[in-house]
């Protein structure tokens, strides 16, 4: 069977846990495009949960709509109070499509509900195209089962399989199903030497354990059911690849050969001396399930976990709630909105006496839905600095140490004004964004702490990927402003090759991009002595060129706040 | 003695390990001068299941039974309530969630739309500040929290009043809660100001020690599969903390600490340069409700020692170079003046 289709089969099986007991496990976290896919194991889902109550909410649903509110449309007209029921008061199934987009106030409100135990679920819908993008991480650890379907092509995703019948008869058998004590702990183990911290996920893989077992007829949780719970909520949050217990002493005499196909017979009669204790089964199972990206994020300093709760979320926009006034507008009352009374009640004045005429009630102010005037608020959003740093080799340690001086001034007085940061990092044959915008200083720290130098300059590709950096945090309400710090002329270019001619026109490029993207920001050079062509870059970016040859921490924070704040 | 309900949330005496968090939250039911406690750390390590037990625990209050800021006496209540039954009756100590992105109407009060539309009257409608009154008033995720909201909590937090002015209404009312925050600090910071607001703080993490997890994972499964039986068990260990809550009230106007205490709070917070006198106050109020709940008659130094860290580590002033994080400078510090 191939990879698709027996990740198929666990999606097929996934859905008939959650089915099962849905509230148990508190949801599905999956990840997919919108696509025929997708569509397909949603025909699965509505299959599988047929009868029950489904709703579907949006990233930026308000409150009223989440926990109901007075119906004011109704109130007015009918002059009785009327209230419109919220979509978490009933026991049910909430869809979120666009999950990757919620903000975290949304995440907390629905993690809150789905901990009251209401008898609600979630199946979040998460498009996002990058590992950063990705439901934010308070939601996610309340979803039982994380289903990553991205890569799954149409042909190995049959319509699914969902037994009704057996479900119903699951059904019945899910109350009874015992779980030997041993189940427990080894899951508790499991879960540990995966790395997986959370206390939640043991627990939501022991329900799907006991789903499992009273999907296939079983009044006991099983081997085969402990094997399903680690491969649908274990392995795909593993942060780490397991490794032996250190109090294991029983150490073979020779020791082990990396895996060849030929110790397989070896290992399998060692395993008929001494059974291999339950965990190590577990565990092997896990490890053919772990994410195949694992590698990779445990290299990039665990992306899961440092991945900011909401990016891509634009939970960085600031509602319409504060800021400067600006003057009342006719609008919706509900939502966030405020209603600005006077300005209604202004509106309502001059049709009190054709309205009182109309209705025959003289004794009340008239106000209609169309009355209804709503406040604004205008107000900047948040600035995201994002630095630029040549790590390259002609960038002396010294000079490195005092640009990360430097920016580690220019933190605190970020972390004070609430200014978001980011880093992104060029030297050998690339650029790499070591911190997406973010107001954490400990991140920030760590990240700038581990910042090596050394190898060429591939300043083009620094500008690049400063450029997208900054064209996402404005998409997200940011602010963007650049500032980059080097002190060499660019001597690789965007492919990673050194060629000096074709770095300093790929520079250039990206340089006059970022000036009709209309990105504000300076050039600082921390070269010995002033480094030519570096102004000729800055004039390109449109930006201001400091040279700072005796830069140190102190001087190249004030040069920063200055040419950022004209003001 | 109260009967054991048969739903209601997980107790708190059955929380396994997390004992700073635990005693923290004691700790400030014992003396609500203390001020807040704010928790940080890792995400499942029950942080809200602490909160939302402790409601269970602490013992009830008397209140005027209609009144919106559950006040004490008739005298307190309010001009602005329309407060028709004056009678005192006991009310579970108030435990006020404050979700995230609340709005600014919904934390203050505002003007009662409904009745202002359709009765055209004006009244006033009490937000959740109201409601928290004498009791506590809990914020997860704290440090997502919107500016304008921790402006306005600061301020509340301050003064114990609320003030609304707009809109026409001029109302003001009682607010004096212990804040409850919770938090991941990797998902942003928490001003400087918020953080020297809560009383204590404590760091809490996933426990890695595979028993205590096993134990966890068993208590929780044991509670989502029969809530009354589970809730039945631990009804007296819940009981028993309550009882010695009570008992510490009592006992904490009659603890002594004498100059030598006071001194070695001076000194540690002299030490650690931390700001303003609040460190000192907060440590030693920490320190006499620690030794009422023990039940010893006078603060010694093992009873500072002990609330030390969570009484004084967010009150550092943040030094970005030092990569060691304010607890184990506590710690040191705490060894070497108090030696």
């Amino acid at each position: 069977m191939s990879a698709g289709e027996e990740r198929w089969q666990r999606a097929n099986l996934a859905l008939a846990c959650f089915a099962l007991d849905p509230a148990a496990l508190g949801g599905i976290w999956l990840r997919a495009r919108v696509g025929p896919v997708r569509d397909r194991f949603m025909q699965g889902l509505d299959l599988a949960v047929r009868g029950r109550n489904t709703r579907r909410l949006h990233p930026n649903i308000g409150d009223d709509a989440l926990f109901g509110s007075v119906d004011l449309a109704a109130t007015l007209d009918s002059g009785t109070l009327t209230k419109t029921r919220g979509l978490l008061e009933e026991p049910g199934l909430l869809i979120l499509p666009m999950a990757e987009r919620a903000k975290s106030g949304l995440a907390a409100r629905l993690a809150g509900a789905l901990d009251d135990r209401r008898g609600l679920s979630l199946v979040a819908l998460d498009e996002g195209a990058g590992p950063e993008e990705r439901i934010p991480q308070a939601l996610a650890d309340r979803l039982a089962i994380h289903l990553d379907l991205t890569d799954q092509r149409l042909s190995d995703a049959p319509d699914l399989a969902i037994d009704t019948d057996a479900l119903v008869e699951a059904r019945r058998l899910l109350p009874d199903v015992t779980v030997p004590e041993t189940a427990i702990s080894e899951l508790a183990e499991v879960a540990m030497r995966l790395g997986v911290l959370s206390l939640r996920a043991p627990l939501q893989a022991l329900a799907v354990a006991r789903a499992s077992a009273a999907l296939s007829g079983e009044i006991e949780v099983d081997e085969p059911d402990l094997i399903t719970a680690i491969e649908l909520v274990l392995a795909p949050r593993a942060t780490q690849f397991p490794e032996a217990p250190p109090e294991e002493a029983e150490e073979p005499e020779d020791p082990p050969e990396p895996d060849t196909p030929d110790d397989t017979p070896d290992e399998a009669s060692d395993e008929d001396e001494t059974p291999p204790l339950p965990t190590e089964i577990l565990l092997e199972a896990a490890k053919a399930m772990m994410p195949s990206d694992l590698l990779a994020r445990l290299e990039a300093g665990r992306a899961a976990r440092n991945a900011p709760g909401a990016s891509g979320s634009g939970a960085s926009k600031k509602g319409n709630r504060r800021g400067r006034p600006m003057p009342s507008r006719a609008g919706r009352m509900g939502g966030e909105a405020r209603v600005d009374l006077v300005a209604t009640l202004r509106a309502a004045a001059p049709w009190q006496p054709l309205r009182r005429r109309a209705t025959g009630i003289p004794d009340r102010i008239h106000v209609r839905m169309s009355d209804i005037r709503i406040r604004q608020f205008e107000e900047k959003s948040d600035r995201a600095i994002i630095f630029v740093v040549d790590a390259s080799g002609s960038s002396a340690l010294a000079r490195l140490a005092e640009t990360k001086g430097a920016i580690e001034l220019l933190l605190a007085e970020a972390y004070s004004r609430r200014d978001h940061v980011a880093l992104v990092a060029f030297r050998g044959d690339g650029a790499e964004v070591l911190l997406p915008p973010t107001r954490s200083l400990v991140q920030t720290k760590r990240r700038l702490a581990q910042l090596p130098g050394g190898g060429g300059t591939p300043l083009a590709s620094g500008l690049k990927a400063a450029l997208d950096l900054a064209e996402l945090a404005r998409s997200k309400g940011l602010t963007p402003s650049v500032a980059l710090l080097t002190d060499g002329r660019a001597n690789v270019d965007l492919t990673g090759t050194a060629n000096r001619a074709q770095a300093a026109e790929d520079a250039t490029l990206m340089a006059r991009a970022l000036r009709a993207r209309g990105m504000p920001g300076l050039v600082i050079d921390t070269g010995l002595r002033p480094t030519r062509g570096l102004d000729a870059l800055a004039l390109d970016m449109g930006v201001p060129y400091l040279p700072l040859p005796r830069a140190d921490a102190k001087a190249v924070s004030a040069a920063v706040e200055t040419a950022l704040d004209p003001a | 003695m109260t009967e054991p309900a048969t739903t209601g949330p997980f107790p708190f005496s059955a929380i396994v390990g997390q004992d700073d968090m635990k005693l923290a939250m004691i700790l400030t039911a014992i003396d609500p001068g203390i001020g807040g406690v704010l928790v940080f750390g890792d995400r499942g390590t029950g942080k809200s299941t602490a909160v939302r037990g402790l409601a269970a625990l602490l013992p009830p209050i008397k209140a005027v039974a209609g009144c919106p800021v559950n006040s004490a006496v008739e005298t307190d209540v309010p001009e602005w309530a329309q407060v028709h039954d004056h009678s005192i009756v006991e009310k579970p100590t108030p435990v006020v969630d404050l979700p995230l992105g609340a709005t600014e109407d919904r934390v203050v009060g505002a003007l009662d739309i409904e009745k202002a539309l359709t009765q055209g009257e004006k009244a006033f409608e009490p937000g959740l500040l109201a409601k928290a009154n004498r009791g506590y008033l809990y914020i997860d995720e704290v440090n997502l929290l919107e500016d304008h909201l921790v402006d306005l909590l600061l301020d509340v937090a301050q003064s114990g009043q609320n003030v609304v002015e707009r809109e026409g209404l001029s109302i003001r009312h009682a607010a004096r809660f212990v804040l409850v925050g919770s938090g991941n600090p990797e998902e942003g910071e928490l001003r400087p100001q918020l953080l020297d607001r809560f009383g204590l703080s404590v760091e809490v993490e996933s426990p890695k020690d595979i028993d205590t997890r096993i134990d966890v994972i068993r208590r929780r499964d044991a509670y989502d599969r029969d809530q009354a039986a589970f809730l039945a068990d631990w009804h007296d260990a819940d009981m028993t903390l309550r009882a010695q809550i009570v008992t510490a009230r009592d006992a904490l106007a009659r603890v002594d600490a004498d100059d030598s205490i006071l001194r070695d709070c001076a000194e540690l917070c002299i030490a650690l340069g931390s700001d303003g006198l609040r460190g000192e106050l907060t440590l030693l109020r920490a320190a006499r409700a620690l030794a009422a709940f023990e039940g010893d008659p006078a603060v010694t130094r093992d009873h500072v020692r002990r609330v030390a860290p969570s009484a004084l580590r967010h009150r550092l002033r943040r030094d970005p170079l030092d990569e060691a994080g304010t607890t184990t400078r506590v710690t040191r510090t705490v060894e070497e003046v108090l030696a």
